[in-house]
């Protein structure tokens, strides 16, 4: 039917006089966009099946091929853009949600690149992090000011249980089924050798990554997925996924295709299945119903490991938070409305939530104005992109952030948000065996060290140009920020006075 | 001694090694000029089924067999490298037929061709290891 | 007039500080101080300048001395009215001042000795010292014009906009005895006009001078203000003392623990500790992580029977003590402890992040 016909989204641009037919792209997409035609002694290709992931563009051996957006058009219209349009095309042959993967494309402001951070001049001398010290590591979990001594007048510790991260940097939850086992494999290993720790998803932990247990965040999501005695004692931290950034309000999706055999015995689910997780918790349906949860954890784990408590970033996030701040948890960690996923309704992904620099200026106010900010600890993602956005958010107030689509990229992402599909040229959102292993593990992890290790030095050079030393005296540290183009009511929000103020 | 190591379990089999391994030997400095529309000749080859596909070249053995077996002393073994002096080879793929792995290859420029790990060239690892894309091709110390 | 903390405004400062402390708790006369701080005189610049004294009346030692600055008498009727009807004041005086050229602008300034009304204190349910400071933080936030800038026991504070050692004589300290003196001469990098905003800064017993501009001071501010304080100066002495006296008075820390906790050690330093220390300097660290103050700083804390001094961890200021019989001097320059002392028996200078405690000996508060 020619009124089904979506023009391909992307031209790909081969130079012939350059390519040599090694067919490398042939090979490597999953897709089956390039072919060999034995006629024309030429490659050529099928670009209504391209998405744009550039696999074949980065092995190319002679960079013959580009991959530019079609300029084909739809009449220009502000309103009824090409999107728009091609969705209801799509929508009026097919009957269905329309789906997409990983954070909010759309161009609503991003806050981090409205702040400015400060440096010392004259006043107070910048510190240079290559000559003195400069610490980043951090501590999670509940602080309690009550100082308890023994008969000899010795501090006896009383803290709760506590996280320990070398930098405040976590990787946050993807689970295996929708990352592949070497994904996984890459996201273990450099938490362990960083110090830091990653986080499993809604998916269950396989069982090769027990090993890594001191180093993982265990998830509790709504459809229980994978959770066992075991595997809540594996980790160093029990978190309770109340919602996601990238879909708020409703649960998380992974189709039956991705549910292979390993992924099902992890998941202690059926073969084939979709695991659709319902959208709320089906025993939390109050804030009272948390504290339920968490204490169930909590004896679970024999009161050894933190709470965390994950909710997505929406518009009464501050009081959200503050019940969850009382209700026992240790670790709150809130998720922006530009937060990733591998699979979510476009509708959904692109319209719910709230930017997490305001959400995290409101929880951090609200719960210093209410005395409680020391029940929690407050760690943030979605998004966050680079060192600048990470000493950002602590200024803002957060005691560590969470990164996954930086995480991804440096494993190979290029970011063609077609997660959903499974056929993940890059080997990372892919449970096809063909494509897994084009992820190599000892390749995965080296790169993710590279990146948390050159975003650690960048951290300490902007710490050192403010003259702070040590990362806990740069939370919550507003006065080292200044907006850029905000309004007084965006100015309040974030708790930060405008440049040149 | 560095030697080359093949793990099979990440080759792709997308043949890049092949491709650069020709374009390295090919004394020329433009990939495209180097290998488009040619016969490529590369020293090593790409073993593969359905599942599964690994790089074969030569293991540079300790007691290398093709080096006995050359008549004319064309095969030697400099730095724990077996290398082939192409003046001195007279075509005879005597090497060729003992070779166990099949890493000795006839050439139509007379002399053999084999892998002799790029020492001939400047860059310090090999260029199939650089041009690896899964590190399905290392040059380890052993 | 420009003030400290009105409308977000916030001053940055260098200065120069200077303590001295008698052990046996021998009081010395106010002269000293003026002497060793005038030899530091190009390290302030006349923007303003003060002293506290430990010991200086003992004719009230139980009554909580305040000193307070009013613009003008509305103000003063107004504090006075609050006073009366939380304290029972059993002093109240002008506090004695020379006239001197180069102070000038002075506000009213008053002296009370008072102690809180039983049946208030009581039904407030609040030990004496809360009672107290959430009188004088109420006064400086409620009533416009009035400042009470002193008010501990047996001590008080003495400051304006001016150099130190005029401020000294302004206030005629060369009258009073101490068995400890603190001094302050500032350098702000703006020009504010008001007397509160010099140096010491106090709550209560406790007081600071300090030299520095502490890079963690809105981490340090808002951490603080969880717990009622009210920083409304801006200023880096301001939350130094407020978190003085949460660890100290709130919390129960001793002043060792507390210097652990604002000039913690480096990572690296604790896990060399053997294992109790180690755990105890990682419990400070981690539970009061907000209160760690980076940046350059040197401060001298009086409080009652006790001197206190501190640097920064990276030692970014400098701070020297010396050592005389029974006598202590701390001071950011030598030049200032040999003006009073030629011949010291020792001198040092303190580590970063080490702090040096001297407390009356006999563990006696009132062994003067």
């Amino acid at each position: 039917m020619p009124i089904n016909y979506i023009f391909p989204q992307f031209e790909i641009l081969r130079d012939q006089t350059r390519c040599i037919k090694c067919r490398v792209c042939e090979k490597q997409c999953a897709n089956e966009v390039h072919r060999y035609d034995d006629d024309y002694k030429i490659m050529i290709a099928d670009e209504s099946k391209c998405v744009n992931c550039h696999r074949c563009v980065a092995l190319c051996p002679t960079s013959a091929l580009r991959i530019i957006k079609n300029p084909h058009s739809f009449r220009e219209n502000s309103n009824w853009t090409s999107d728009t349009i091609t969705d209801i095309y799509k929508q009026a042959s097919t009957a269905g949600v329309l789906l997409s993967s990983m954070g909010n494309p759309m161009s609503y402001p991003v806050y981090w690149d409205k702040l400015l951070i400060n440096a010392s001049q004259v006043t107070n001398p910048s510190i240079d992090p290559l000559r003195e010290p400069m610490e980043t590591k951090t501590f999670l979990g509940a602080k309690k000011h009550v100082i308890k001594r023994d008969d000899k007048g010795n501090i006896i510790s009383n803290l709760s249980p506590q996280l320990e991260l070398s930098t405040p940097i976590m990787f946050s939850a993807m689970s295996y089924g929708s990352l592949s086992y070497n994904a996984h494999e890459s996201l273990a290993r450099a938490a362990k050798n960083l110090g830091i720790l990653y986080n499993t998803g809604e998916g269950g932990l396989h069982e090769d990554f027990y090993q890594y247990g001191s180093n993982t965040i265990v998830q509790v999501a709504s459809g229980r997925f994978g959770v066992h005695k075991d595997y809540l004692n594996a980790g160093a931290a029990v978190e309770i996924k109340m919602g996601q950034g990238a879909k708020p309000g409703i649960g998380g999706h992974l189709p039956g295709a991705k549910i292979t055999e390993d992924v099902s015995k992890t998941r202690m689910i059926p073969i084939g299945t979709d695991a659709i997780s319902p959208a709320p918790h089906h025993d939390i349906y109050s804030i009272e119903d948390l504290n339920q949860l968490e204490m169930s954890l909590k004896n679970a784990t024999g009161f050894r490991k933190p709470v965390i408590v994950k909710i997505a970033a929406v518009h009464n996030v501050a009081a959200i938070a503050s019940g969850i701040a009382r209700s026992g948890a240790d670790i709150i960690a809130i998720d922006g409305f530009r937060g990733g996923t591998g699979a979510a309704p476009i509708r959904i992904r692109d319209n719910v939530g709230i930017p997490i620099e305001l959400a995290l200026a409101a929880v951090d106010t609200r719960l210093r104005n209410e005395g409680i900010r020391d029940n929690v600890s407050l760690v943030v993602g979605g998004s966050i992109r680079s060192s600048a956005d990470i000493v950002k958010a602590i200024a803002l107030g957060a005691d560590a952030v969470y990164i996954a689509t930086a995480a991804l990229l440096a494993l190979g992402c290029h970011l063609c948000r077609t997660c959903y599909s499974g056929k993940c040229n890059w080997g990372i959102a892919t449970q096809r065996e063909d494509l897994v292993k084009r992820l190599n593990p000892e390749v995965g992890y080296q790169r993710l060290i590279n990146l948390i290790t050159a975003w650690n030095h960048e951290i300490k050079e902007m710490m050192g140009g403010m003259g702070i030393n040590s990362i806990e005296a740069l939370k919550g540290n507003r006065f080292m920020l200044r907006g850029i183009g905000l309004n007084q009511k965006e100015l309040d929000i974030l708790g930060v006075r405008h440049a040149g103020e | 001694m560095k030697k080359i190591k093949v793990n099979e379990k990440w080759c792709l089999g997308c043949h890049l090694c092949e491709y650069y391994c020709a374009f390295a030997n090919s004394g020329i400095q433009d990939m495209v000029k180097a290998l488009k529309d040619m016969q490529i000749k590369p020293r090593l080859r790409i073993e593969q089924n359905d599942k599964i596909s690994f790089a074969v070249s030569c293991r540079h053995c300790e007691d290398p067999i093709c080096v006995k077996s050359c008549i004319s002393g064309a095969l030697t073994i400099k730095d724990n490298v077996v290398c082939i002096d192409k003046q001195r080879c007279i075509g005879c793929y005597t090497c060729v037929l003992v070779c166990p792995y099949g890493a000795v290859l006839p050439s139509e420029e007379g002399a053999v061709r084999k892998c002799e790990l790029c020492t001939s060239r400047s860059d310090s690892k090999p260029a199939c290891v650089q041009g690896c894309p899964n590190k399905a091709i290392e040059l380890v110390e052993v | 007039m420009l003030r400290e903390g009105k409308d977000n405004y916030r001053i940055p400062s260098g200065c120069a500080i200077c303590g001295i402390f008698n052990k046996d708790g021998r009081r010395i006369s106010g002269s000293s101080i003026i002497s060793a701080i005038e030899i530091m005189h190009a390290r302030s610049n006349g923007l303003g300048g003060g002293f506290a004294g430990y010991g200086i009346y003992p004719e009230y030692k139980d009554y909580y001395a305040f000193h307070v600055f009013y613009d003008d008498d509305r103000a003063k009727v107004a504090c006075e009215e609050y006073l009366n009807s939380h304290f029972d004041i059993v002093n109240l005086s002008r506090i004695p001042t020379r006239k001197h050229p180069k102070i000038t602008n002075e506000p009213l300034i008053f002296r009370y000795f008072v102690m809180p009304k039983t049946a208030d204190l009581i039904s407030s349910q609040l030990d004496e010292q809360e009672y107290t400071s959430s009188c004088v933080t109420a006064i400086n936030w409620d009533i416009e014009g009035a400042y009470v800038f002193s008010s501990g026991k047996d001590m008080g504070v003495f400051k304006a906009v001016g150099y130190p050692e005029d401020v000294g004589s302004f206030y005629r300290l060369d009258e009073y005895e101490a068995y400890c003196w603190t001094a302050h001469g500032r350098y702000p990098t703006n020009t504010p006009g008001w007397w509160g905003g010099a140096h010491p800064f106090s709550l209560l017993d406790c007081s600071i001078v300090h030299n520095g501009e502490i890079s963690s001071y809105d981490a340090n501010r808002r951490y603080i203000e969880m717990f009622g304080y009210k920083c409304s100066l801006l200023t880096d002495t301001e939350v130094i003392a407020y978190i003085l006296d949460f660890l100290i008075r709130k919390t129960g820390l001793t002043y060792e623990e507390a210097a652990n906790v604002i000039a913690a050690p480096f990572w690296t330093t604790i896990d060399r500790k053997e294992q109790q220390e180690r755990e105890k300097l990682t419990y400070l660290r981690n539970t009061f992580a907000s209160l760690l103050i980076t940046g350059p700083f040197s401060i001298i804390v009086g409080f009652k029977g006790g001197i206190m001094a501190l640097n920064d961890r990276l030692k970014l200021r400098s701070m020297i003590v010396g050592e005389k019989d029974d006598t202590v001097y701390i001071s950011s320059e030598e030049s200032a402890i040999r003006k009073i002392c030629k011949d010291l028996d020792r001198v040092y200078s303190p580590r970063g992040g080490e702090p040096v405690i001297y407390t009356l000996s006999g563990g006696g508060t009132n062994a003067y």
